[in-house]
């Protein structure tokens, strides 16, 4: 280890300590700075939901979650209506942007790798990405609800179905790029398993590939899902909202991020503090539709899986 | 060319082989030399060069017992590491055989010279001769120069029925030289063995060139009946 | 029971590259035939022609008559209904991640429409049975998902998978190559039982496990058969020096 020279080794030990000093130094520097960014990243969504609670919480009693708004000047009323209008607008987008994302994925990865086809339906999926929601919602209103047609269901007039449609479209790029890119990692493998044995291919995209990428594609659901569950600016032009309780596909219909969005700009400050409530109930709302998804479906998973 | 560390172990293996080969030759042509002679301090050559051919064979025995288990040795590699443990026997043997020659050169020392009817030289020539050319044939692979030795072996079974018959004969007749009659058998005996053993060491270049096995065959003699010879 | 197969002017190409020219030979049934050669030599595409996997290559292509058992796979029937006859064994054990050790055995009939769990039930026990995989996985058949067992049992689950639809000839592609020593002479047990049922053809690059295994054996090069003959010739005296050479390790 050492050299002949004396004073070589004489130096030696010293440069080794400054250097194993440096080291530790940049070490830490290092880890500090990924603290640091973990805290950056994390702070703001923690300072979100504490100031939500603080703000909301007080708002929240049995009333709200089962009383519609009061009429203008009343106190007290809850924000029920919203809340029902917005699971039917997020099933109606779920049922269209779902499926046909899954199949557009589908496509993608199975059977159009390589064709020109395939290409131009990436493309159309991406650009449909950036397409910023109000803009969506303007569209809609241009070829759902103005329009008086006997071809086009629930036109001519403000509806939960033509909120529904925009918001589903706006689901169908994210789930049907993460449904491509999880059926591309199901490991090639696998496919030649299944054709090995004679299965067709159709058959073995849907019941062992499909079926294999199954977790990533539903977490890609789920960021679609949790993406427009908060859209305000489509429904302005679509469902529009409504006051009182209604179900119905064809009349406008109450949403939580709208009724939100009305309370915020009115001027009663009870009618503010519900929209606090409002806005933490749709966090919460969220996360837990996310989370009772996450658990049914692991519930299903055998011992061993990945 | 891969594997050259294993091609160098069966050139190894082929060296040694051809040293012990040698020393086999070596003491049977000293083994009748002193028969020639009658000279003892020969029998004492002939007597160490067979304790050398002994751990000669266990050294070669176990390289190749070696080569087996570590090389997984295929096809022409296999029956050459094959052949050259059974040559290794014979060749052993071959020793064996010249140190009994030479055992029965001495008894013969106290005992008077005498003619017997016994061409002792022209059997070891050949016997020498057939050794030679076996031992030539393994250092070419010539499986042609092996089969040529195959049919020399009926010579000499012949002319050792022949001595067995002429001794016995002696023996019963002259019962004064009976002693040296024996001796003579024996050594004719001796020497037959020695046709014998390279006869086996043909059959293995044979096997280890071609990948035929030509053991017991009678038919590559030449059809000759050795029945007929008695 | 197994069956023969002739393969007459066997040429086959990926895109422009000819990889296997003129092959010929006959696969005795019920026999175990296996095929050695260096890296790139053809005998993975040669097995992949055998049912028409080669095929799931868009750039594939295959001339000559491929006969299973007297029929011609290549003229008339389609791709799907030979590999119901002609089962496959990868490299890499690759089990269905998603599916128990029951479905996975399960897996070709159940996606080819049986439905009857009981005759599934005797489906799936006799072929883990045949493949030597049922006393150590009887009690856990639905609990446990096929990518949980070990190497050596995920590739007999796999054999157990491809038996499961009784063919008639069973392909193994280099089967134990990705496995330890003991799974290794499990398999190859195994392979000496299964030759009394089905024709087997295993590719192998390993030339001891050919020996122990196969009675006949056959040397491909650049694509083309050089030598096919049993093994016990091949491996004591082969005909052809190439053959000698590449099984001596002097080349390859």
């Amino acid at each position: 280890m050492g050299s002949g020279n004396s004073k070589g080794e004489d130096k030696l030990p010293t440069e080794h300590k400054m250097r194993a000093r440096i080291r530790a130094l940049t070490d830490g520097a290092a880890t500090g700075l990924a603290v640091l960014s973990t805290v950056l990243v994390v702070a703001p969504l923690i300072a979100i939901f504490v100031y939500l609670l603080y703000k909301g919480a007080s708002s929240l009693n049995l009333a709200f979650f089962t009383e519609i708004p009061k009429p203008e000047g009343e106190l007290g009323g809850g924000m029920a209506n919203a809340i029902l209008g917005s699971a039917i607008l997020l099933g109606l987008a779920s049922a269209i942007g779902i499926p046909i994302g899954i199949g557009g994925g589908i496509f993608l990865a199975e059977f159009g790798r390589g064709t020109k086809l395939a290409d131009a339906v990436r493309f159309t999926a991406d650009v449909l990405n950036g397409v910023p929601s109000i803009v969506m919602g303007v569209a809609i209103y241009g070829l759902i609800v103005k329009p008086q047609s006997h071809w086009i269901p629930f036109s001519g007039h403000f509806s939960a179905f033509s909120g529904g449609v925009a918001l589903g479209i706006m689901m169908i790029p994210t789930v049907c790029r993460t449904s491509e890119e999880m059926l591309l990692m199901v490991p090639h493998a696998v496919r030649e398993a299944a054709l090995a044995l004679g299965v067709p291919n159709w058959r073995s995209v849907l019941s062992i590939t499909v079926k294999t990428a199954s977790p990533g594609i539903i977490t890609g659901c789920m960021l679609a899902f949790a993406r427009v569950a908060g859209e305000t600016a489509p429904l302005l032009f679509t469902a529009l909202g409504n006051q009182f309780w209604s179900t119905s596909l064809n009349e406008p219909i109450a949403a939580l991020p709208l009724q939100i969005y009305i309370y915020a700009l009115s001027p009663y400050d009870d009618l503010h503090r519900l929209a606090w409530g409002g806005a933490l109930v749709l966090i919460v709302l969220i996360v837990l539709a996310v989370s009772l998804v996450r658990y049914v479906t692991s519930r299903g998973v055998l011992k061993g899986a990945s | 060319m891969t594997r050259i560390r294993f091609q160098q172990s069966l050139e190894d293996l082929k060296e040694n082989l051809l040293v012990m080969a040698g020393l086999a030759e070596q003491a049977i042509q000293r083994a009748i030399e002193a028969y020639r002679v009658r000279d003892l301090s020969i029998c004492d050559l002939v007597s160490r060069s067979e304790i050398a051919i002994n751990r000669l064979e266990r050294d070669i025995d176990q390289a190749a017992l070696d080569l087996l288990a570590m090389e997984q040795p295929m096809a022409i590699d296999l029956r050459f590491i094959l052949s050259v443990i059974k040559i290794n026997a014979d060749l052993e043997r071959v020793g064996d055989a010249a140190k009994s020659i030479s055992d029965r050169v001495r008894s013969m020392e106290q005992m008077a010279v005498t003619e017997l009817p016994v061409d002792i030289p022209k059997m070891a020539s050949l016997a020498t001769e057939m050794v030679r050319k076996c031992l030539q044939s393994f250092i070419d692979g010539d499986a042609e120069m092996a089969r040529s030795v195959l049919s020399m072996d009926d010579a000499v079974d012949a002319m050792n029925k022949a001595a067995y018959k002429a001794l016995t004969k002696v023996m019963e007749e002259q019962s004064h030289i009976a002693p040296q009659a024996l001796n003579a058998l024996m050594i004719s005996r001796s020497l037959e063995r020695v046709a014998d053993h390279a006869t086996n060491i043909a059959e293995d270049v044979i096997f280890w060139v071609q990948g035929a096995d030509v053991r017991h065959h009678k038919s590559v003699t030449g059809g000759r009946d050795p029945q007929a010879a008695r | 029971m197994g069956v023969g197969i002739e393969v007459t002017n066997l040429n086959a190409w990926y895109g422009t590259n000819h990889t296997l020219q003129d092959i010929n030979l006959n696969i005795p049934a019920n026999h175990a035939t296996a095929l050695i050669g260096p890296s790139g030599c053809g005998k993975s595409t040669f097995v992949r022609c055998l049912n028409r996997m080669h095929e799931t290559n868009p750039v594939a292509r295959v001339t000559g008559t491929v006969r299973i058992g007297g029929l011609d796979i290549y003229s008339g029937a389609k791709p799907v209904q030979i590999r119901r006859r002609v089962g496959m064994v990868f490299q890499r054990p690759n089990p269905f991640p998603t599916m128990s050790i029951y479905d996975n055995v399960a897996a070709g009939l159940k996606l080819n429409g049986y439905a009857n769990h009981r005759v599934l039930d005797d489906i799936v026990e006799r072929s883990l049975k045949n493949s030597a995989l049922w006393d150590e996985v009887k009690d856990d058949l639905k609990k446990k998902s096929g990518a949980s067992l070990s190497g050596g049992q995920q590739q007999r689950l796999c054999i157990a998978r491809a038996l499961a639809v009784d063919p008639e000839v069973l392909l193994m592609d280099e089967p134990a190559s990705a496995l330890d020593p003991v799974s290794t002479s499990k398999i190859e047990d195994l392979i000496f039982q299964l030759k009394s049922q089905y024709t087997i053809v295993i590719v192998t690059h390993n030339m001891q496990q050919a020996a122990r295994v196969a009675e006949k054996t056959g040397f491909f090069l650049n694509g083309r058969m050089v030598e096919f003959d049993s093994t016990h010739k091949i491996f004591t005296n082969p005909s052809d020096k190439r053959t000698e050479d590449y099984i001596t390790g002097r080349f390859g």
